[in-house]
């Protein structure tokens, strides 16, 4: 199966049970059909931009929406963020930070390497959920990405 | 130029050489004085000597009646020069003969004055002089000498010797007078010169050159050791700027190292806080998200006991989660930089009191809020002060059938200080000093909710307003809590 072809949405979390319970809200709103999940942020960068990172072919895929944990193994969710709002071919997907830090700098950080958003984690799961779904809802349905040259 | 602004070399110079002069003029005119009494005693003596002697040449002649004899020892006389007139009279006075012999009679006394020698003026001296031979009397000598021409030949080598015995004088004098002046004038004009250089370059080192030990080395002796004191003092003061640079330097130093173990203290606590916000809050979710899973998921098949445990557990993390926020709040002030403005405290607190009672509209507190002057705080941490003693004031007056809280401020000993007072559920006064304590509770939650972090938050931002929190209360009789921005500690 070619798991890249029809991936809508890129889950960046490390943590098992953050992973669990985010997958189990996305499925509740039945958007479990495309997701593709990365355990740091090496898998990360390396799912979008294949093998050779740095070099020009096109993008033969991309995912519709990326959901990055910031607190990541090896390389960091600012870092992953960076590289993805960085490089042409990837600057228009929409990057969702979702994390646990409610610190200024965190927040102020990510939007100013691009985030298009930034929630923080609740503990409360029902708030969890409603924030997870609420936003795959959004960037899969509602928000049009720009058209991609052929 | 006055006298007494002239160089202190010249004043001694003049002095010396005016009194010299004074006292030169005045002994020429005591010489000349003297030579001119000598001169006429001497020519007097002189001329009368010439008389008598004539006179007693004249014996013979007179006594034989030679007239041939006369003639020719009064022309001996010629070779005195200067004698106009000489002339012999008999014993009865009448004129026997005369020198020289055409001299008209007119020029000479028809008969002899009486006897003695005069001078006429100071051009002329004449005389008459007995003629006599044992007792008895055998005429008279006449006898008139020119003395002005010696007179005046006399005066003019005096006044000569004298003006040049003067201008001698005068000359050592003005010698003298130099080099006195500079004996005198020199260890003074050396002192002045000092006292002048010390003023212009302010070089207490120097000192005044001492020349002897009269009054002037004296003056030079007391000059130096004043000089000295200065230098002491002077050196005494630098050493006391020194000492105080040294200090400031040191402290300076002290502070960045201070500053610097602050910097470190504060970059380890945002770590530690960075930290606790990312990892501690991962776990309560799973807790609390895999509970909800399983009352979801499995809840038909749960006894109620255990629906309620999983409740419990939900419960738990989602408390310990509020506890870890307000714990971040908490800590986040401590580095939060303040800036501090004038603030409209009245309004501020209306905006409070709205918040509050649109978190909850259908409570109704009777709210009596007095004169609130303007302060200097930081707005938004002020905002947090007053909503949270206003949420405290409102959360312990809930059961109160009417809830009372009161707002004001008074001035005490000069300071503004605000306060919140309740009729709810108060405090013993035993555990005043735990109510502002991070995480002090004196009620329990099932009473009322809260994670004791409200007070102390409230604490910290007065604190680092530099102000003072306290409070008052009775247990079921009310709370009072002040507070003041201004300060020192209060009561």
């Amino acid at each position: 199966m070619n798991a890249k072809s029809a991936v809508e949405i890129l889950v960046v979390e490390d943590t098992p049970q953050d992973l669990e319970l985010a997958l189990r809200a996305l499925r509740k709103a039945n958007l479990t059909n495309s997701i593709h999940v990365a355990r740091d942020g090496a898998e990360a960068i390396e799912f979008i931009f294949g093998e050779g990172e740095n070099d020009e072919r096109v993008l033969d895929s991309v995912p519709k929406v990326v959901l990055l944990d910031l607190k990541l193994p090896k390389i960091d969710g600012l870092e992953v963020l960076k590289r993805i709002k960085s490089d042409p071919r990837t600057r228009s997907i929409p990057v969702v930070v979702l994390t646990s830090s409610k610190e200024q700098r965190d927040i102020v950080e990510s939007y100013n390497l691009g985030a298009n958003s930034y929630i923080v984690k609740p503990v409360t799961f029902e708030r969890f959920t409603a924030a997870v779904q609420e936003l795959g809802m959004y960037w899969l349905l509602l928000n049009q990405p720009p058209q991609k040259d052929a | 130029m006055a006298f007494r602004d002239m160089p202190i070399r010249n004043k001694l110079m003049v002095s010396i050489v005016l009194t010299s002069v004074i006292v030169l003029l005045l002994t020429g005119i005591s010489f000349l004085t003297y030579e001119f009494l000598a001169f006429k005693r001497i020519t007097a003596r002189q001329l009368s000597t010439l008389g008598q002697i004539t006179a007693v040449n004249s014996t013979a002649a007179l006594a034989f009646n030679n007239e041939g004899d006369a003639q020719e020892i009064l022309a001996a006389l010629q070779l005195q020069g200067h004698v106009e007139a000489v002339a012999l009279y008999d014993a009865d006075g009448a004129l026997f003969s005369r020198y020289p012999a055409d001299l008209p009679s007119i020029l000479i006394p028809p008969s002899p004055g009486m006897d003695g020698y005069r001078f006429e003026g100071l051009s002329r001296f004449i005389g008459f002089e007995p003629v006599v031979e044992g007792d008895r009397r055998l005429g008279t000598l006449y006898l008139k000498v020119d003395t002005g021409s010696t007179m005046t030949e006399w005066l003019g080598d005096s006044i000569r010797i004298a003006l040049l015995v003067m201008a001698f004088m005068v000359l050592t004098a003005y010698l003298l007078s130099r080099w006195l002046q500079r004996q005198i004038s020199l260890p003074i004009l050396s002192l002045a010169d000092t006292a002048r250089q010390i003023s212009e370059d302010r070089d207490f080192s120097r000192r005044a050159r001492k020349y002897g030990n009269d009054e002037v080395g004296q003056l030079s002796d007391g000059f130096n050791q004043v000089l000295a004191g200065i230098q002491e003092r002077e050196s005494a003061l630098q050493n006391a700027n020194q000492s105080i640079r040294d200090l400031n330097v040191d402290l300076d130093r002290r502070v960045k190292i201070r500053t610097a173990q602050l910097e470190a203290a504060n970059d380890e606590l945002e770590a530690f806080s960075y930290t606790v916000s990312h990892d501690l809050r991962a776990p309560l979710r799973s807790m609390d998200g895999f509970s909800q899973a399983v009352l979801e998921d499995f809840g038909p098949v749960l006894p109620d006991e255990g629906k309620r445990y999983l409740q419990t557990i939900r419960e738990g993390a989602q408390r310990m989660g509020e506890l870890i926020d307000d714990l971040l709040a908490f800590s986040r002030l401590s580095r939060q930089p303040l800036f501090k403005q004038e603030v409209d405290t009245a309004a501020l607190v209306r905006e409070c009191l709205a918040e509050l009672q649109s978190q909850d509209p259908k409570r109704h507190v009777d709210v009596r809020i007095g004169e609130l002057p303007v302060c200097q705080a930081d707005p938004a941490l002020l905002r947090q002060v007053w909503t949270n003693l206003l949420s405290n004031a409102f959360k312990y007056t809930r059961m109160r059938e009417v809830a009372v809280v009161e707002i004001g401020c008074d001035s005490v000993e000069g300071r503004n200080v605000f306060h919140v007072r309740d009729n709810g559920s108060g405090f013993d006064m035993k555990y005043v000093d735990k109510l502002f304590g991070v995480f002090q509770r004196l009620h329990r939650v099932e009473d009322f909710e809260g994670t004791g972090v409200g007070l102390a938050i409230v604490q910290r931002i007065v604190d680092r307003h530099g102000g003072a929190t306290w409070a008052e209360g009775i247990v079921d009789g009310g709370a009072t809590f002040h507070f003041t921005l201004e300060g020192e500690k209060a009561p």
